[in-house]
């Protein structure tokens, strides 16, 4: 998430949802929390019950929007435009926090003189190289004043994802030159004015469809409840993140929230939704393909990562807490390879695979459906029906030699090859696919890291029935026959496999709850992992009590340096403990947050620069004066004993070079960024521009789209042309509270199925009539990828807007079903397309357009392109007795 | 002969214990549904069928003999798109005077030792009075077994000291569950608390009799009249009505009686 982790210095979530109780106002935007979160939306109740004002922004109107108190309609795409309308209305009315703004952001720092803003190049920055769809940095001159203007570390083209060192940003002053008076026309805060001066609240209006009062209700809740004595949170989720702006429209959320002083303190922050469980745990410890475990950057052939000492000089944070990185890449290496790595090897730093392209899921999927992949191995995971445009997905699973899925039931992703709109032949689809039963959460040890980075442990209750098996037994048993097959291998590239550390068997027979034995044999034993996730002493294998006992000499080991301090000591694993805590509202004994159990990032920003809490009603963390240390109902996320009064000079190294009144440790110059000198890939502050297909011109710039989004072509991925005529209407995607994303863990459950039986498509009356759809009948809904029917859910929640003057249809698609399961129906994601963000290649299911008649697939000319669609088939795939529901009385 | 004894032995009912109830808040309500799953879950309650009806996010329709519970959502939007969007957890009003209890013939609906109306499954023989008796449409006969069945308030759950397991899943706490007497007033709190907030459409249903109708010891508040939410507004017993309808059965019979009489005779 460098959306956050650019803003702030960190990827996640930067408060909790049980504080979102104490906050004033909430602004949910981009995520409909009511239905895909319903849990931690109780504290969104609470704070409403408390007499907060709760606001919902989104393109539809769903169970979140009526619990609001305010419900605002926009087209899908335009939150941009509504956020920098915010940030215009913030500047232009002097509502910001002056002291907060001043101290804790670098509204005042200098960036260097050549640096042109969008504003005079037509909606683009200075240094953009169209063709190779990226700003040359040579050019950009993002820097702030005085650096170097190309980061020493930028990387090359080829390499679209960052390194999270870069994301974050490397300064040789960290305390670059700054005019307090904010008068400096080359100052921050000038800037952000000069750039978000045109996001007028007539604009915002005429852009996002909704009326100039809605929006400025919007804008003044928000201001009227920030400051010294109120703060606001701002609640979202995939609904942002799945743009081709996802990244900016985080981004500039920060900004409002920065310049009203939200950041850090109680009742505010960014509460970043996850979209699945333990997703967070996914990126801390990634399946991603260019980080290593604590967003450590993975060595890449195009950068000078030849040896440990080139790496870490390449990606070489010298100011604040980064600076520690050897020593996490250290301990990382001694967790992996163990008595291996040695200091005379580099620690085994060469057996760490390169990457030399981007190899995240949509351009892996795209080689995949070019032949070039062999195999694959699905855990969890619903590519079929799922992804992003799931018909190219399909077409690529196709080209396999070999799957595996791993999953409770046999899902799209298994069963393709048999069945599915496009009928296939399975004598001509060469792929074998295994298809292994998987246990399910309560059939195995291990832990979730859940959206606000809390681990919280679960134990075994039963051991899985049948074949099935955890997903930890398959990788250790694979690991074992994989390290024994190539055993008496000499081959360099081998001696990573071979030195790789494997001993998490159990030491003695596992015990269940009930006292009997389990009866699987070679599961691994996670508390073994979870210890080596912690770090340990090399020597005496003594648990280390957390990240700052890490040493860069090879004399500890560690898995996942942000997750240290989990597991201090044996039989003491902190994520296991369920303790609340009456007089403590954050409850620390109740599992554990990462980093160091910091339940809310950045909270010495709750005081003032001086350490006092900014007002009684929001006190949270403070300065003791006669215990010179951080004190408060939370862990400091600051150096405990460093006084507020301390000065960092730009010789300053390290922690050093925070000053006492710098909450953000992370950032070099322990500052929030309003303006990003490096980090995001299209440009240093959040700018408007259309989603990839979209029926309106950019209204705010001459420039349609981003000009750095990814275009993935494939004839199976066509987009339609902004504002092409044959496609006027707006689709999104959203998910309803009674199934789970693409169905795997739902649509084979009738308890859940019987909620929502079947596949729609929710409308307006207005566009139902125009088009001659009827409430409950067919619906088919087509574009240049693909032509799906539903049923036509005609209801007065969704309506039309008033978009540029003229009257614009949106139309909610559900994206839960799919071929296989007990309930089955079209996919949402045929019509999606695979397109991506540039900082992070995140797709734009969000937002896409297509056009609808009435009745199915097949029965007009103009779908006959496609075939038609097996809708109601009954699956035979799950046997009764497999279900867990239970049989008639 | 003590076996034969032991069939006329009537044991010692378990004493009578704090009156137990619901509270279902519906402003709290976010339509997950995660009462009905927890319902048919804890109960072990088929599923009724994979029908898409259309009526909103509404797909469970009523309570009946395998749904216990059932979220009812109200879509109230005008042309211009404003409006609400109203959502309410129903299930058995465990009413203190049930006409189920009173139409069941063989003494299979009891009140049990927590003041909640209880189908004893061994003993229903299947007759359905009591589905004809419950204005609220809450019981229902199971083809399969052919008897009566409807939520038990978790007797098995409260004789372990837990809450029913629909009160246990709602994650907003919109169904509360506690002694009926303290649940009223929490109701009556909560009415004066949305009153003094302007939302002046909040009231509570059944907490109080209602002409012939006993107070309900499971108890809503609602935010528009009880037709919005399929609630009868004025409940009927049947057993209110028992003189009167003994009366004139009693007096038609005298009628009709002396009419045929007289026909019969006229025929002579």
């Amino acid at each position: 998430m460098p959306g956050l982790g650019t803003s702030f210095g960190r990827g996640a979530a930067t408060t909790f949802q049980e504080d979102l109780q104490n906050s004033d106002c909430i602004l949910i935007m981009g995520s409909n929390m009511a239905e895909a979160h319903p849990v931690g939306f109780r504290f969104v109740m609470k704070a409403r019950e408390n007499g907060a004002k709760i606001m919902h922004v989104d393109p539809h109107f769903s169970r979140t929007s009526a619990m609001c108190n305010e419900y605002v309609p926009i087209r899908t795409g335009t939150d941009i435009a509504f956020l920098g309308g915010i940030i215009h209305y913030i500047l232009e009315n002097d509502r910001w926090f002056k002291e907060y703004v001043l101290a804790y952001t670098n509204a005042a720092t200098i960036i260097n003189g050549d640096y042109t803003d969008a504003e005079e190049l037509g909606g683009v920055f200075n240094g953009l190289q169209r063709e190779e769809r990226r700003y040359d940095q040579k050019v950009a001159a993002w820097n702030y004043a005085g650096e170097p203007k190309q980061p020493k570390n930028q990387t090359d083209q080829a390499i679209k994802a960052q390194s999270f060192s870069e994301r974050l940003g490397h300064l040789e002053n960290p305390v670059p030159p700054q005019d307090p008076t904010l008068q400096d026309p080359m100052c921050v805060f000038q800037i952000l004015k000069r750039h978000y001066a045109r996001y007028l609240a007539e604009k915002v209006a005429e852009i996002c469809g909704c009326s100039q009062q809605q929006f400025l209700s919007v804008a003044e809740s928000l201001c009227a409840n920030s400051g010294r004595e109120r703060t606001s949170a701002i609640v979202y989720a995939v609904g942002w993140t799945q743009h081709t702006t996802g990244v900016q429209i985080i981004r500039a959320a920060g900004i409002v929230q920065l310049l009203l002083g939200n950041m850090g303190r109680p009742g505010g922050g960014i509460m970043a939704m996850r979209g699945h469980a333990s997703i967070q745990g996914s990126t801390d410890i990634p399946t991603l393909y260019d980080i290593l475990p604590g967003y450590i950057p993975q060595p890449a052939t195009m950068r000078d990562h030849g040896t440990l000492k080139d790496y870490l000089k390449q990606e070489e944070v010298s100011t604040g807490y980064w600076a520690n990185l050897p020593k996490f890449m250290v301990s990382l290496l001694k967790a992996w390879y163990g008595e291996a790595a040695k200091k005379e090897n580099d620690h085994g730093f060469g057996w760490v695979p390169r990457i030399d392209a981007n190899y995240s899921q949509l351009p892996a999927f795209l080689r995949m459906a070019q032949g070039k992949v062999k195999g694959l191995f699905l855990f969890g995971q619903n590519p079929a029906a799922g992804a992003p445009n799931a018909k190219l997905n399909r077409k690529a699973l196709m080209q396999l030699d070999w799957l595996v899925v791993r999953d409770w039931f046999e899902i799209e992703s298994a069963s393709f090859w048999y069945k599915g709109p496009e009928k296939p032949d399975p004598k001509a689809i060469k792929t074998e696919i295994f298809f292994l039963p998987a246990a399910s959460n309560a059939e195995k040890d291990g832990s979730f890291t859940n959206t606000q980075r809390l681990l919280q442990w679960h134990d075994k209750a039963v051991d899985p029935p049948g074949d099935c098996r955890s997903d930890a037994w398959f990788v250790f048993q694979l690991g074992k026959r994989l390290k024994k097959l190539y055993a008496e291998s000499q081959q360099k590239r081998d001696q990573g496999l071979l030195n790789l550390t494997w001993d998490y068997d159990h030491d003695r027979m596992q015990e269940l709850p009930d006292g009997s034995l389990s009866k699987i044999i070679g599961e691994p034993d996670m508390e073994k992992i979870l210890k080596e996730i912690n770090g340990y002493t090399v020597k005496e294998g003594k648990h280390v009590a957390g990240f700052s006992e890490l040493k860069d000499d090879g004399s500890t080991a560690c898995g996942c340096w942000i997750y240290s301090g989990v597991f201090p000591e044996p039989g003491r694993n902190r994520a296991r403990s369920r303790k609340r805590d009456a007089q403590n509202p954050t409850s620390p004994d109740w599992g554990f947050a990462w980093p160091h159990n910091r339940r809310m990032m950045y909270n010495r920003a709750s005081a003032d620069p001086e350490g006092k809490p900014w007002s009684e009603r929001k006190k949270y963390m403070w300065w003791d004066e006669a215990a010179k240390r951080w004190t408060g109902v939370d862990t400091p996320d600051f150096e405990p004993d460093k006084p507020p009064s301390y000065r960092a000079t730009n010789e300053s190294r390290g922690m050093d070079a925070i000053s006492g009144d710098a909450p953000f440790i992370m950032k070099p110059d322990g500052r929030a960024w309003l303006f990003a000198p490096m980090g995001t890939k299209d440009g240093p502050l959040p700018t408007h521009y259309e989603p990839m297909e979209s029926p309106v011109p950019n209204l705010l710039y001459p420039e349609q789209a981003s000009p750095l989004a990814e275009v993935f072509k494939d004839d199976l991925n066509q987009l339609a042309m902004a504002m092409d005529p044959e496609y006027p209407i707006v689709g999104t995607t959203y998910r309803l509270t009674e199934h789970y994303l693409s169905g795997p863990m739902s649509r084979f459950n009738s308890w859940l199925n019987e909620l929502q039986p079947e596949m729609f498509v929710e409308l307006s009356p207005e566009l139902a009539q125009q088009r001659g759809i009827t409430h409950g009948g067919w619906m088919v809904i087509w574009n240049k990828r693909a032509a799906i029917e539903a049923r036509a859910m005609v209801t007065g929640r969704v309506q039309s807007l008033t978009v540029n003057g003229r009257t614009l249809h949106q139309i909610g698609i559900p994206f839960h079903w799919g071929f296989a399961g007990e309930t089955v129906g079209s996919m949402a994601n045929d019509l999606t397309s695979m397109v991506a963000d540039p900082n992070v290649s995140m797709h734009e299911a969000k937002a896409f357009t297509c056009n609808v008649r009435a009745g199915r697939v097949g029965d007009a000319d103009v779908a006959d392109k496609f075939s038609a669609w097996p809708t109601r088939a009954k699956s035979p795939d799950t046997p009764e007795s497999d279900q867990p529901e239970g049989q008639a009385i | 002969m003590s076996n034969v004894l032991e069939v006329f032995a009537r044991p010692e009912p378990p004493p009578a214990k704090q009156e137990m109830g619901f509270f279902t808040d519906t402003s709290l309500c976010i339509g997950c549904k995660a009462c009905e799953v927890a319902c048919k879950q804890w109960n072990q309650l088929p599923a009724d069928g994979l029908e898409w009806t259309g009526h909103s996010y509404d797909n469970t329709v009523m309570l009946s003999d395998t749904t216990w519970r059932h979220v009812a959502f109200v879509e109230q939007f005008d042309s211009k798109g404003a409006g609400r969007w109203l959502m309410m957890s129903d299930v058995c009003k465990h009413c203190r005077q049930a006409p189920c209890q009173e139409a069941c013939p063989t003494g299979s609906i009891i009140y049990n030792e927590f003041g909640n109306v209880y189908v004893q499954q061994d003993i229903c023989n299947g007759c359905g009075y009591c589905v004809a008796a419950c204005p609220f449409g809450v019981l229902d006969r199971n083809e399969e077994d052919g008897r009566a069945h409807k939520c038990t308030l978790c007797y098995d759950r409260q004789k372990d000291d837990m809450e029913p397991a629909c009160a246990k899943a709602c994650p907003t706490d919109s169904i509360l569950f506690g002694p009926i007497s303290e649940m009223k007033q929490h109701a009556e709190k909560r009415v004066e608390q949305l009153h003094a907030r302007g939302e002046t459409d909040a009231y509570i249903y059944g907490a109080e009799r209602a002409g012939e109708y006993s107070e309900l010891n499971s108890i809503f508040l609602l935010k528009d009249k009880p037709q919005a939410y399929n609630l009868p507004e004025a409940p009927r017993r049947p057993a209110a009505h028992m003189k009167k309808s003994y009366a004139f059965s009693f007096g038609a019979a005298i009628f009709l009686g002396a009419m045929s009489a007289l026909l019969l005779s006229g025929d002579e």
